[in-house]
């Protein structure tokens, strides 16, 4: 049973008609196909139309869809399954809520990495919600430099509420975790892709997400801090999660205005989780497309082109000068 | 006994005669112990009793850590833009407007170079006063132009981190600052320019998981709350209560992530040893 979104109600509503017309057809031979076309073409319609309109907190609904695919679930299409997944950080563990390893994408070996959510009660939990542990930060480091080593170049999946908030988290060190990472994916000498496929929650999402390029999904959402908690700290109440949603501008089209992100993929309409083979073939055209470019120049101009590119994010005042606002390369 | 029983009822004196003890005179550590704030500020501002280090902004550490006359402030007007026209209870212009009236400060970090005994020394020094030391677009500006200037003249680097993290109200901007000052540290790390981290009361969120954990060796102070979460969001995260002494300083020194924790009044000494021994 697919799940609906409050806001998806029409949609569900026609899917439903469209369920009794098929069955009419199949009970009484009733000759109902132009029905079915008729309410078909209704439904993508009326995807379109909603999808258009969706407000920065029903973005974030969206980015949450249970029904969204999830890490994995790219890899193995991406690869048609030509992928083999590589586990553990040498240190501690294996951390469930970060996955990773080699796949290939038409004969090509790509390191894929990326935030793992699970699809029901039981791997949720296994997943931890998506919410890695240090573990989960000092693998996709080893698989980084793995990748590095033997030139190949890193792709990774951002979907995730936040690092992992633990007693254990914090004995072993998020935060060093997490701002290794950022050194290291910094000065990475094979190209980064980065591509933001669900929820992008802070430092969480940040910890694999320095690279040559960042893309967003267009119905995801990428911030300091989750509307909900943006909500509870500064009205003291959850309640105010739209209007945070709003303030926080955190939706792929913000993000591109201010110039925090290099590119925006589109998702079908009805979003990524209405037609999966779509964002699949979306998504891996544009790996292959930003790849191909990357690869065009050296390593050294790809490195000093991204350090830049970071360094010039930030929107401050100095008298005597103008304003200035995030500049890129 | 009438003298003993207050006749008239109230506070009698009118307000423009009223006796003010002036603010300040005194100041008492958690653990009780009570000292004179000009003997405090004598003692680096440490409770020489019990050992308390209090909370201080940039103009204490500055005065504590350079060579008399030597201090020189660099991007002293840097101050907040207001990309995404944030507003929650308050504007955020005017948050940042009256914090800057409040505090005299320009944002939540300052950065100078001077010496510390002879030995040249920048440091950026970030001011909790100023918006709980929250890390926006100003943070990492002043601390990239800081490393620039640690390339060019060749001078180690030190951050003391001060700071709840992100500020939420540059929402995404804020976030890329961790992205930008580990970016610029890593040209840092290229030119072979020590950069000494020193992690203060509390340091948490976004610059404990960016700059304040990336140094060549990273010292604190003791007894600081040094974290990624917070202790109220681990706390509902787990369900139970956290154990004593967790996230201190003395906790991440054994769990590996210190070099030394060093007391303030001792800060200066340990300074000058580590520098003269990058050097020599």
């Amino acid at each position: 049973m697919p799940t609906y979104l409050d806001f998806e109600e029409p949609i569900r509503e026609l899917y439903e008609q469209l369920d009794r017309a098929r069955d009419i057809e199949e009970k009484s031979k009733v000759d109902t196909s132009k029905t079915i076309k008729d309410l078909e073409n209704k439904i993508l319609d009326t995807k379109k139309e909603i999808y258009s309109g969706l407000t920065p907190w029903q973005r974030v609904q969206v980015s949450r869809h249970p029904d969204r695919p999830y890490t994995l679930d790219y890899i193995e299409h991406i690869t048609d399954g030509d992928f083999i997944e590589l586990h553990g950080d040498r240190n501690v563990k294996d951390d469930k809520a970060i996955v990773g390893g080699f796949g290939s994408i038409n004969g090509k070996t790509y390191m894929f990495i990326g935030h793992q959510k699970g699809i029901n009660t039981k791997m949720r939990q296994y997943r931890n919600f998506g919410m890695a542990n240090p573990e989960g930060y000092r693998k996709a480091l080893r698989l980084m430099k793995l990748a590095e080593k033997f030139n190949k170049p890193v792709i990774t999946f951002i979907d995730t509420p936040g690092a992992y908030p633990g007693l254990e988290a914090e004995e072993r060190g998020q935060g060093e975790a997490i701002a290794r990472n950022l050194m290291e994916m910094t000065q990475l000498k094979v190209p980064v892709v980065c591509i933001v496929i669900g929820e992008g929650a802070s430092g969480g999402a940040l910890g694999i997400g320095i690279g040559d390029k960042v893309l967003m999904l267009e119905n995801t959402w990428y911030s300091v801090i989750s509307p909900e908690s943006c909500s509870s700290i500064l009205w003291r109440s959850w309640e105010q999660k739209e209007i945070a949603a709003n303030a926080l501008k955190l939706t792929a089209k913000d993000m591109l205005k201010n110039k925090l992100i290099d590119g925006i993929i589109k998702e079908p309409p009805g979003g990524a989780h209405s037609d999966r083979e779509t964002i699949f073939g979306n998504v891996k055209k544009e790996i292959k497309k930003h790849i191909k470019a990357l690869e065009s120049s050296s390593s050294e101009d790809r490195i000093e082109h991204r350090i830049e590119k970071f360094c010039s994010m930030g929107a401050y005042k100095e008298p005597a000068k103008k304003t200035k606002t995030t500049a890129k390369q | 006994m009438s003298w003993f029983k207050r006749i008239k009822k109230g506070i009698t004196t009118p307000t423009k005669d009223k006796k003010e003890t002036p603010d300040g005179l005194w100041f008492k550590s958690p653990k009780g112990h009570i000292i004179e704030t000009s003997e405090l500020e004598k003692h680096a501002y440490v409770v020489p009793a019990d050992g308390y280090h209090k909370r201080i902004g940039s103009d204490e550490y500055f005065n504590l850590i350079f060579d008399e006359g030597t201090m020189k402030e660099i991007n002293k007007s840097l101050s907040s833009g207001d990309p995404l026209k944030f507003e929650d209870t308050k504007k955020y212009t005017d948050r940042v407007k009256a914090s800057q009236q409040k505090t005299g400060l320009k944002d939540a970090i300052r950065t100078a170079h001077g010496k510390v005994d002879g030995q040249p020394l920048m440091i950026a020094c970030m001011d909790f006063k100023f918006i709980g030391g929250s890390m926006g677009s100003v943070v990492g500006e002043k601390i990239s132009r800081s490393i620039d200037y640690c390339i060019k003249h060749k001078t180690p680097l030190m951050i003391i981190s001060k700071s709840g993290g992100a500020r939420m109200m540059e929402a995404a901007f804020s976030l890329m600052q961790m992205a930008k000052t580990s970016a610029k540290l890593t040209l840092l790390s290229q030119h072979k320019i020590p950069y000494i981290s020193y992690l203060t009361d509390p340091t948490t969120g976004g610059v404990t998981a960016s700059f304040a954990m990336l140094g060549d060796i990273n010292i604190a102070e003791p007894g600081a709350l040094i974290g990624f979460a917070g202790p109220r969001v681990i706390k509902e995260t787990i369900g139970k209560d956290l154990p004593e002494g967790f996230q201190t300083s003395e906790f991440l020194l054994e769990h590996g992530f210190l070099d030394f924790i060093v007391d303030r009044r001792e800060l200066r000494d340990k300074l000058s040893q580590t520098l003269r021994l990058f050097k020599n």
